[in-house]
């Protein structure tokens, strides 16, 4: 199976700069037929489709505006999350980039659905060279009159990972620390300034024009029995061909990241970013998809020269650096994996660190506040799953070097336990 | 549209925080503690809530630093492609360590969080400006141009 280019259909094709091009290929005519639409058959077909939001959680679209929809507000937000902060994920940029009209008009048809009049694009810091771009669309789209009903603003973060998290994006623009905050209540109930709010994933947005024109039963034919229509992933590290591809949900790993992206030796993947599922390059058959692996489609392939210790120090020093420090088990828990990873990598490590990193991970996965603590636990608890001979590889290495050095580098990390 | 409309958000409290606070770094390269005592001043904050706020993002920085800002993204994609020797280039080059500015205040390196450009790693960002598809090499020219 090839590639299916639904959500970036447009791409390479439209003029980004110009929204005539984006007329000429049809734009705005999905926001034309909502118009003509009840709100509440809008979300009726959004929900037929079984459209998932594409940030990584895979929360039912449809269910997410018919809560703010029937939520009593004066006022409602929308919010396009481009914070697209996972380890090895692109294609938010890709698609702004490329398609900016299109994530206008999946906007303006939320805001018809769900009752928001005042928008907002949370766009990353890192991706500052954006704004120009995306402003300029807003400002066509305005000029040419569709942003009669809605209020489209962009606002840029200023780098911090946790802020894609939805609590933590809405306090930022709030104008606080990018701290996650206790669910429930949930954004539709009660979201930026208490008030309802839709937060979806730019890819989301994107596939809501689609399916308003092509009805959701062409949408739900797509894709597995929970993961309908197509999944954009960015694909990474030891491919030919690294860059932005989009299949269908339920296709093959290998499809994806042998056919597409050229890779030729896979030791290992990570699929999900830094907090992603780790798996070993014997189940490349596997489908992508919520039932197996998916999180926010970024791929980030290993060849038999990686050390997994090495990979899942990388991703736990990340993670540490962008805990938000509100929850004991995520800001504690990074900080104790970072130190026991790095007692491996410097051949310092004990048999005891597997047991303490697994009942770490766990306590993390139940009692974190928010995904990412939450989330750390996976790559840890996978690598220990597959790849548990290369944490005692490293172990006996480590008791080797003490034996060998007579002593003096147990007497001195003694100290530090 | 305005900026200036673009930071009140519909006059909703708090909601000029951040884009003031971003202003004020485009203008002056990071918050000193003036700086951060006028914003609070004009929000009607205390300077404390401030620096919280500022302190949290690493794009806000809130001690001096140097005219232009090198972040090399030191993730996994971009580990794997040798990011540590594009480091180690900027290291030599410029004779100064992660977290610290150069003596004459023209750069200031620093290790960052993904800077999504993985299909270009190693890559960093130098102010907004991304390179990409480094290599030890390629540092020197580039740090030329600045």
């Amino acid at each position: 199976m090839a590639e299916k280019r639904i959500v970036l259909s447009n791409c390479g094709k439209i003029d980004p700069r110009n929204i005539e091009s984006y007329l000429t290929a049809g734009g705005f005519s999905a926001y034309q037929k909502a118009r003509k639409m009840k709100p509440k058959a809008i979300v009726e077909e959004v929900k037929k489709s079984g459209l998932t939001g594409r940030g990584g959680a895979g929360f039912s679209c449809g269910l997410k505006w018919e809560m703010a929809m029937n939520a009593r507000g004066r006022e409602k937000y929308l919010i396009c999350n481009a914070d697209e902060g996972e380890v090895g994920a692109f294609k938010d940029k890709y698609i702004i980039s490329h398609d900016p009209f299109g994530l206008i008009e999946g906007m303006l048809i939320a805001g018809l659905a769900t009752g928001a009049r005042t928008a907002f694009i949370y766009l990353r810091g890192e991706y500052h060279a954006l704004d120009v771009l995306l402003k300029s669309a807003i400002e066509q789209a305005h000029s040419k009159g569709y942003l009669k009903d809605m209020d489209i603003r962009v606002f840029e973060g200023a780098g911090a990972y946790v802020c894609g998290e939805e609590s933590a994006l809405m306090n930022s623009i709030e104008g606080q620390r990018g701290e996650s905050r206790y669910k429930p209540p949930y954004p539709p109930q009660r979201g930026l300034w208490d008030t309802p709010t839709i937060i979806n994933n730019v890819e989301t947005l994107m596939n809501i024009p689609r399916i308003i024109n092509n009805g959701s039963a062409w949408f739900s034919a797509m894709g597995t029995k929970r993961s309908k229509g197509t999944k954009v992933f960015s694909v990474s590290g030891d491919v030919a061909r690294p860059g932005v591809y989009e299949m269908e949900m339920g296709s093959s790993l290998q499809e994806l990241i042998v056919a597409l992206a050229g890779a030729k030796d896979v030791k290992s993947v990570q699929i999900g970013g830094a907090t992603g599922n780790i798996i070993p390059g014997h189940m490349i058959d596997t489908p992508l998809s919520h039932e197996t692996f998916l999180g926010s489609g970024a791929v980030m392939v290993f060849n038999s020269t990686r050390d997994i210790i090495d990979i899942v120090h990388n991703d736990i020093r990340f993670l540490n650096e962008e805990s938000c420090g509100k929850c004991t088990p995520c800001r504690e828990g990074t900080e104790v994996m970072l130190e026991i990873f790095g007692r491996l990598l410097a051949g310092d490590g004990r048999e005891r660190d597997m047991v303490t990193l697994e009942e770490l991970a766990r306590t993390m996965a139940a009692a974190s506040l928010c995904g990412l603590g939450q989330a750390a636990a996976v790559p840890v608890l996978d690598s220990l799953k597959y790849f548990y001979n290369e944490y005692i590889d490293r172990i006996d290495q480590s008791q080797f070097l003490r034996s060998y050095l007579g002593g003096e580098l147990v007497k001195t990390t003694e100290g530090v336990r | 549209m305005s900026d200036k409309k673009e930071a009140s958000a519909g006059g909703r409290p708090g909601a000029g925080l951040l884009p003031g606070l971003k202003e004020q770094v485009e203008q002056k390269a990071y918050l000193s503690r003036e700086t951060m005592q006028a914003v609070a001043d004009q929000a009607g904050l205390p300077l404390n809530s401030v620096y919280g706020v500022a302190s949290f993002y690493a794009y806000l920085p809130v001690a001096a630093v140097g005219k232009n800002i090198i972040r090399v993204c030191g993730c996994l994609p971009c580990d794997l492609k040798d990011a540590q020797g594009v480091i180690g280039s900027i290291r030599k080059e410029l004779g100064i360590e992660p977290g610290q500015t150069t003596p004459d205040g023209k750069f200031t390196l620093e290790i960052a969080g993904c800077i999504g450009a993985c299909d270009q790693a190693p890559a960093m960002l130098i102010n907004d400006k991304l390179y990409g598809s480094l290599t030890a090499d390629s540092i020197a020219g580039i740090l030329k141009s600045y």
